[in-house]
């Protein structure tokens, strides 16, 4: 089963995944502006853009654990899938900034004063060397140990990213639990020995 | 001008009213209203049915449509999301209704709705509605003054606060089954607050009942505090001389304060109130400055002279 589904991937090219994953952003932007997201579209943007992103970090953070465990294929995706999540931070930071708050002192003052957005910010900017370096030159040029220690910087981005969520909803929700909890358990799982994998074989 | 908020739906793109009427407020309203109703489901534009008297404490602003104040609310009772209330608050039966008022009261007891309504002439108020989360719509209240309810109950000379409670019915209100808030919500006025012209028990909008989303049958509306101190679909008021619990300033004592007076000064510890955006304005819509009091500074300054706002958010 696996096998077969790793012959199927393998014949996808990843470009085909960044075409697919920009189009949510095109389609948000016209509905927004369409009357297609509610009275409120600037907060529908802002919070559907976030939420994607914890989507694709965590996407970006399974693909180890599904090659572990289930030796699933998809690292010729991951680089797309970090660098999609990128794109939809920058957005969604933009969007918060351009559409939402729009007086830049007021920016500087929430960065600052605002833990929820301090810890978002420091995420996002925590990304910027990830999306940077998101090339086969880079790897090169930083030499692959070096680049993958770099790289390690999704873990803490991840937690962020969740934390940041749990701390903006007012009063007590589940959901946001439920993202910064599956992105604890991914991010735990690399510590786990590869059991699984050598059980489903045998 | 600068910040003004246009809106490019009318009255024909208000949603008739057979479609959003239920069937048991078509038959409780009898033969008179159901003629409107006949009249408004065809010719498109809803019918005055409440027959709202006009106030002088309305401002003359432009108002929200009647989707938009319909379709974006907060009610957790019903669920976080904005759109929430708007599909699930259909379940909440709302006939027969009844608040009970007791506490410090000469005259306690259960009142029945029908009953409230027959004692006060009701009267359109439109408002100013500013929600903590720093967004903002005009809405065209229709209500009477909170004052004339509590008059008939009769306030007992020690009585210092009034404390408010929303009915809590988990088979009919999804949202109550997780425990965002300790419920049932509560919420709590000083008396003078109460008594307050400007502050009216609402039982309609843009002259059409309530629907459950906004606080079917009836509810609170203080329009110089924060939304969420607008209290909604109320069964029980009680007179008291301590300063009540109230459901967000039990979940956040720093976020959320008694008090909770509309401020540009005070800002909420994880965003700034100085400024809002009017719901309605669309995509590129300009923030527009937070007004002290919500604008009704004039008005109600008074209450809270040689307070420290900043210490009593």
């Amino acid at each position: 089963m696996i096998d077969s589904l790793n012959t199927v991937l393998r014949k996808l090219p990843p470009w085909l995944l960044y075409i697919a994953g920009t189009l949510p952003v095109v389609w948000l932007f016209y509905a927004g502006a369409t009357g297609g997201l509610g009275v409120d579209p600037v907060k529908a943007i802002e919070h559907r853009l976030g939420l994607w992103a914890l989507w694709l970090l965590i996407a970006t953070l399974a693909v180890t654990p599904l090659m572990k465990f289930a030796g699933l294929r998809l690292l010729q995706f991951r680089r797309a899938l970090g660098v999609l999540a990128f794109f939809y931070v920058l957005v969604h930071v933009l969007v918060w900034l351009v559409l939402d708050v729009q007086i830049l002192s007021q920016v500087w003052a929430d960065i600052l004063k605002r833990p929820y957005i301090t810890i978002g910010m420091a995420a996002f900017v925590m990304m910027l060397p990830l999306a940077i370096t998101s090339n086969n030159w880079s790897v090169r040029k930083l030499g692959a140990p070096r680049w993958r220690s770099l790289h390690k910087l999704t873990y803490p981005v991840a937690i962020l990213g969740g934390v940041h969520f749990v701390m903006l909803v007012k009063g007590w929700q589940v959901e946001p639990f439920w993202y910064l909890g599956v992105i604890v358990i991914l991010i735990a799982l690399r510590k786990l020995p590869k059991r699984a994998r050598r059980q489903a074989a045998g | 001008m600068a910040g003004r908020w246009k809106s490019d739906l009318n009255w024909s793109d208000v949603t008739p009213k057979a479609a959003f009427m239920n069937r048991r407020q078509i038959l409780a309203g009898g033969a008179a209203a159901l003629g409107a109703t006949a009249l408004a489901g065809v010719s498109g534009p809803a019918q005055a049915t409440l027959g709202a008297a006009p106030s002088k404490w309305s401002m003359p602003l432009e108002t929200n449509s009647y989707e938009e104040i319909t379709n974006y609310c907060n009610y957790y009772e019903f669920g976080t999301g904005k759109d929430d209330p708007a599909a699930n608050a259909h379940m909440l039966t709302t006939e027969p209704w009844s608040i009970q008022i007791d506490g410090m009261v000469d005259n306690p007891g259960d009142y029945g709705l029908e009953d409230i309504l027959a004692n006060v002439s009701l009267e359109e108020r439109i408002y100013r509605f500013r929600c903590v989360e720093a967004w903002s719509m005009v809405i065209p209240w229709v209500g009477f003054e909170l004052k004339d309810l509590l008059d008939r109950a009769g306030v007992q000379a020690g009585a210092k606060y009034v404390a408010f409670e929303t009915v809590l019915r988990p088979e009919e209100m999804p949202g109550t089954r997780s425990r965002v808030l300790d419920w049932p919500y509560r919420e709590g006025l000083r008396l003078d607050e109460a008594m307050h012209p400007l502050t009216i028990m609402a039982t309609g909008i843009y002259d059409e009942p309530l629907l459950g989303q906004n606080g079917a049958p009836i509810r609170l509306v203080v329009p110089w505090k924060y939304g969420f101190k607008s209290i909604k679909s109320i069964v029980r008021i009680t007179l008291t001389d301590t300063q009540p619990e109230t459901s967000w300033n039990m979940a956040g004592p720093r976020e959320y304060g008694f008090y909770s007076n509309v401020n540009p000064q005070v800002d909420h510890p994880r965003w700034s109130q100085s400024s809002e955006r009017k719901i309605g304005g669309g995509l590129f819509a300009k923030r527009i400055p937070t007004l002290m009091f919500n604008g009704y500074e004039e008005h109600v300054a008074d209450l809270y002279a040689g307070m420290d706002l900043k210490a009593n958010y």
